[in-house]
């Protein structure tokens, strides 16, 4: 009876997430499949072709773009991972897990394209930076000729990046390293000899690593097809290979649409390419590791490279902080000329002009938010509820679907998608938007509230069938209650997903739905940096906001209890 | 070889009342001396002293020789004292065969003699042709041998055992003390062993000192 | 001016035709929201629209909802996306600002509604005649598909206090920036903005100019550009960051002109310096000025895609931006600053003076610092000139 009913509901849940999420990603990469082929009946394209291939191997700039996608996706993801390890490794014993989380909470919440422009604002030849040095340090009564953001290498994005993903990594490790007996392994692992350092490399980080194998694939593809923040940061001329492709998307030349899809399909395989070839390296990194820890090596100390890492980690968190400050200082200011350390004089003008703007990008993107958050989580809840009911684990292709919109880079099959809602009446609006991030939404929210749902004690369900609960009974009034906290983070999560989410919206908002994100990296390319000010700092407000509520909401709520408080995400 | 402590007291946190009386001892090359005293009155707290593991928000006086030379501030990693916990702690991503490579000293060199030494000590525990098994496979008493093992490969100067056979089902309990106490005789280090079973202390053999009570001061 | 006389003795005679027509649009228009895509990169502009949206709607019930957009084209690869999915109605794009390029690929694709501008009551105050600024989008005819709402300029604009004596043309230009190395810069030239630079420059440098308002061909191309490619060859060492990389646009630049990170920027438009100044933007030293064999101008339309929701909304908004008052609004340096795109000699008295009284900045540049206005090339100009830029210089 019970299994049946789970059955149903299990079907009915992957019913809607195939329909709903799979098949618009599917029909998405079909149209950009057809026009990257040559077909695109719309600017008269009708005979199947490699012409856009030939077109995109001619386009300037295309080796130099791919290059520098390489270059900057693997190198911010495996130096943002090589510092959150090792500033684990190096805080471990030295600060509490909690208040490291809570000291992160500003930099994971703010979205991308936010960080990006304060970071621009600070590291600029112009930046913050520049003018606290100048003239007094620096002799500069003028900004230097220096390429700090924009530089042809691309060094300026992979350090935004790292100050996106370090965050990220520290909050996935540290969740690993829960599950991991790290300071009896520290012990056993320095009674035999080796340093603190060794036993972090030899045996806590491969036992975190397969761990944190997916989070850090989904990184790899975020920072491999990247947009917003490598608009703002990144060389311009030319462009990361997601950058270019966009603007051939929406260049003047509408026959670019077509080498632009084929640049799409380029990008799936960058990033199919590059996961692969992390796991070769995988492979080649486990070979070599059981032979260099066969070899017995105690080697030299590496205190010092964990404190320099962990010194690393903590001046990228500061520049974060602080290029979340400057938007703040830039926002209220009125003149602030180079080289003033601060605004020369202040104003509220940039504030005060809501209707010029920011009040109704600010309530779209409330709006999309919440309605993204609630769908998925309603999905997200039905989902774990139908594993319960039919009292099964998640086979390992239901993990892969949740994860699916988050490896295929988003730009791959976006374009595509638009045309496919165009075609189903879906045209660009808001059902439409909140269609296309919830497909983003989602993943985050489920991957947040599963494990939390799965350490509820089966107990006080068992206790409350034995009372007679039925299932909606006991989903309702024991399992969301008990789960209140961890269900408000993963729609806090979800929250700042949506907030963030710049290429869907551009794409199949048809540019009717602005949001706080895609304004503000419009006004990123503008020349008043107070109003972007006021953009960013909306931006990030937003998100933590959303986790403020999180926590505040159950201890308001559940005010009276006390045993709530143990489950947290 | 010898490994001594003189007037060593511990507390949980500064200004913490000491977990028992100030404790000192001296243990010979191959003595086996035994620490009893209540559950909760700091045994194991007194080993991670000893082997350099006392976590941070403890306070410590006192201090620890080996060898007559004094180690009580030195980093737990060049202390060469090595320790039998309450569990195997194998490490999981490692082959068993590979976590006894990981405690073989540094100075026996050459793959071929190293995988050797290795073969050669799994053969020791009755676990032979074990090398590639994941540890997870491996019975308890299986994992505690493979454990000593690896702790004795890695040639420390002297051992601490913490309870190491508590979690032993009884049946096994005997035969692995046997087994232990058997190798370690071999290597001729100072032994402590802490334990709140007498007839792990029987079995050692050697002297039994008890952990008393610590004063308010 | 006897082809206006004509248009308007045209319009009069239609007259009572078009009242009718015209109030049908006004009765349908009322209630509509019109979805302007036009540029989001100026604030002032943006703030414009916003006040526009707020008239209309007290006086037709008519609002605007700007779409911001960072490229025009985005709007053009909209309605191309929708025809593609067969929509040919209730269209997402009401009303675009759109200029030569875009505008020529819109016609070509029959992506346009119209033709539309006549039937605007306001369209009387426009110099109709056929080769009139008004009525030629970049040398193309725009044959009633667009209505003129604003008149840019290409402009100079630097910083007097740092460069009191700014270099006049375009051989000047490069004597001055091998003086100052890195103090020079253009927006990229995949950008509107840094491609009507190198047009500027061409036109001065050419040797016959009357051939640019002709579709280049290969050859025409060929020779006309070389010189342009020699002198650039020869300014680009010494351009800001060795001329590696630029500021994505003209806004981008006015920042760096204002942070000192460059000496000059470029604009579309006489009065943006000294708007910059109202807002705080620029310093007040700024000046803006044309090189002395004039500059290149054209005027900004708006256009109607061909599947808009709301055609009459969007035709009502193209009349109100025609409307005399309207334009001297938008002449007002602290409201938008553009020029006029009306006829002086189709004006009152009292519409011509609301035009005389508005204020004036040392910013703003003097009609004879403007010098006369050049012609836009065809636009196949434009495009060529940036696709063979970035071949050369992309690496």
């Amino acid at each position: 009876m019970r299994n049946s009913e789970g059955r149903w509901l299990r079907l009915g849940v992957l019913g809607i997430v195939t329909a709903g999420l799979l098949l618009p990603i599917a029909a998405g990469l079909w149209e950009t499949t057809r026009a990257a082929f040559g077909i695109l009946p719309a600017i008269g394209a009708e005979t199947p072709s490699l012409g856009p291939w030939q077109r995109l191997w001619s386009l300037p700039g295309f080796g130099t773009s791919l290059r520098l996608t390489l270059w900057t996706g693997f190198a911010s993801t495996i130096a943002a991972l090589l510092l959150a390890m090792s500033f684990c490794a190096f805080a471990h014993g030295r600060m509490r897990p909690g208040r490291m989380a809570r000291l992160m909470v500003p930099l994971l919440a703010t979205p991308h394209a936010a960080l990006a422009i304060g970071l621009a604002f600070l590291i600029a030849p112009s930046g913050w930076i520049a003018r606290l040095l100048s003239p007094w340090a620096t002799g500069w009564t003028l900004p230097p000729e220096a390429a700090t953001v924009q530089d042809p290498l691309g060094l300026a994005l992979v350090l935004g990046l790292m100050i996106k993903e370090v965050p990220f990594f520290l909050l996935v490790t540290m969740s690993a390293l829960s599950q991991v007996k790290v300071n009896e392994h520290l012990a056993a692992g320095r009674a035999l000899g080796y340093g603190r350092g060794l036993v972090w490399v030899k045996i806590i980080a491969p036992q975190v690593y397969p761990l944190i194998r997916l989070p850090i694939f989904v990184v790899l593809s975020f920072a491999l097809s990247v947009v917003d923040m490598a608009i703002i940061l990144g060389p311009s001329n030319p462009p990361t290979l997601a950058v270019a492709m966009t603007r051939w998307f929406f260049a003047a030349d509408t026959a670019l649409i077509l080498p632009a899809s084929a640049a799409a399909l380029v990008q799936t395989m960058v990033v199919a390419g590059g996961i692969s070839l992390w796991l070769l390296a995988e492979r080649f990194a486990t070979r070599f590791g059981k032979s260099w820890v066969r070899r017995g090596g105690r080697g030299v100390s590496s205190g010092p490279g964990l404190r320099l890492a962990g010194a690393t980690a903590m001046f990228l968190m500061g520049l974060g902080t602080m290029a979340l400050f400057v938007l703040i200082l830039w926002s209220f200011a009125w003149r602030w000329p180079f080289p003033a350390a601060l605004p020369e004089s202040w104003s509220f003008k940039a504030w005060m002009r809501p209707a010029g703007g920011w009040s109704m990008a600010l309530g779209q993107t409330v709006v999309i938010g919440l309605a993204t958050t609630l769908l998925s989580l309603t999905l997200a809840v039905a989902w774990l509820e139908g594993e319960d009911r039919a009292g099964m684990r998640r086979a390992v292709w239901a993990e892969a679907l949740i994860y699916l919109p988050l490896l295929v880079p988003q730009i791959a099959f976006l374009y595509g998608l638009s045309v496919t809602f165009l075609r189903m009446g879906v045209s660009g609006g808001m059902v439409a938007v909140i269609w296309g991030q919830s497909l983003f939404v989602f993943p985050y929210v489920m991957i947040a509230l599963s494990d939390p749902w799965r350490a509820l004690d089966r107990r006080m369900i068992r206790a409350a069938a034995a009372l007679g609960a039925g299932p909606a009974r006991r989903l309702f009034a024991v399992k969301l209650p008990i789960l209140l906290r961890p269900i408000l983070t993963a729609a806090a999560i979800g929250f700042a997903v949506s907030v963030a989410q710049y290429l869907p919206t551009l794409f199949l908002g048809a540019g009717r739905i602005a949001t706080l994100t895609t304004e503000a990296v419009t006004l990123s390319s503008g020349s008043d940096r107070r109003v972007t000010g006021v953009y960013a700092v909306l931006q990030s407000v937003l998100p933590v906001a959303a986790y403020a509520a999180a926590l505040a909401l159950p201890a308001l709520m559940q005010r009276h209890r006390r045993d709530t408080a143990g489950v947290t995400a | 070889m010898t490994l001594e402590l003189k007037n060593v007291t511990i507390r949980p946190c500064g200004g913490c009342d000491p977990l028992f009386a100030p404790f000192s001892l001296v243990i010979p090359a191959g003595g086996v001396t035994t620490v009893i005293g209540r559950s909760g009155i700091g045994k194991s707290t007194l080993i991670d002293f000893i082997g350099g593991h006392l976590p941070a928000s403890f306070e410590a006086d006192g201090q620890t020789f080996l060898d007559g030379r004094e180690v009580t501030r030195l980093p737990a990693e060049v202390r060469q004292i090595g320790i039998l916990f309450q569990d195997a702690l194998l490490f999981p991503h490692l082959s068993v065969g590979d976590n006894l490579a990981f405690g073989l000293a540094r100075h026996v060199r050459g793959r071929a003699q190293r995988r050797e030494r290795v073969e050669e000590a799994l053969k020791q525990a009755g676990i032979g042709g074990f090398y590639d098994r994941d540890p997870d496979t491996l019975s308890g008493g299986q994992r505690a041998r493979a454990a000593l093992m690896r702790t004795l490969l890695a040639e420390p100067k002297a051992l601490l055992l913490d309870e190491p056979f508590a979690k032993l089902d009884p049946e096994r309990r005997a035969d692995i003390r046997t087994f232990v106490f058997e190798h370690i005789r071999d290597r001729n280090v100072p032994v402590l062993m802490v334990s709140h079973d007498e007839d792990d202390a029987h079995a050692a053999g050697g002297p039994v000192l008890r952990l008393d009570e610590g004063q308010a001061e | 001016m006897r082809f206006t006389i004509f248009a308007t003795l045209s319009m009069a005679l239609a007259s009572p035709a078009l009242a009718g027509g015209w109030d049908d649009t006004l009765a349908a228009a009322r209630g509509q929201t019109v979805y302007w895509n036009a540029w989001g990169g100026d604030e002032r502009t943006n703030a414009f629209i916003a006040w526009a949206s707020g008239e209309l709607e007290e006086t037709h019930g008519v609002t605007i909802r700007q779409v911001k957009l960072s490229d025009t084209a985005e709007a053009v690869t909209r309605v191309i996306a929708e025809k593609a999915a067969g929509q040919t109605g209730g269209g997402s794009v009401d009303l675009v600002w759109i200029n030569g390029a875009n505008f020529q690929s819109m016609k070509e694709h029959g992506l346009l509604y119209g033709p539309f501008l006549r039937d605007l009551p306001n369209a009387r105050f426009l110099d109709l005649s056929e080769d009139s600024a008004a009525v030629v989008d970049f040398t193309i005819p725009t044959e009633g598909y667009e209505a003129p709402w604003r008149l840019a300029r290409f402009v100079l604009t630097h910083d007097s206090a740092r460069v009191p004596e700014p270099p006049r043309s375009m051989a000047a230009l490069l004597d001055w920036a091998t003086a100052n190395p890195g103090r020079f810069t253009h927006p990229s030239v995949s950008n509107f903005m840094g491609a009507t630079f190198l047009k500027q420059a061409l036109i001065e440098l050419t040797s016959d100019a009357s051939v640019l308002q002709n579709e280049a061909t290969d050859e025409t191309f060929a020779a006309a550009t070389a010189p342009l490619w020699a002198w650039y060859d020869a300014l680009r060492p010494n351009l800001w960051r060795n001329g590696e990389t630029f500021p994505e646009n003209e806004s981008v630049q006015q920042q760096m002109l204002n942070d000192g990170e460059v000496d000059f920027a470029m604009a579309f438009d006489p009065a943006a310096a000294a708007a910059a100044v109202e807002l705080g933007l620029l310093p007040d030293t700024v000046r803006s000025y044309a090189p002395e064999s004039g500059s290149i101008g054209n005027v900004s339309f708006v256009a109607i895609p061909f599947n808009a929701a709301h055609k009459e909304g969007a035709m009502v908004v193209a009349n109100f931006l025609l409307d005399p008052a309207t334009q001297a609004h938008a002449q007002d340096i602290t409201v938008l600053g553009s020029y006029s795109v009306l006829d002086p000699a189709n004006l009152g008295e009292a519409e011509k003076a609301a035009f005389a009284a508005l204020p004036t900045s040392p910013a703003l540049p003097s009609n004879e610092a403007l010098g006369p206005t050049l012609n836009e090339p065809h636009p196949s100009w434009m495009t060529r000139i940036a696709d063979e830029w970035a071949k050369r210089y992309t690496e």
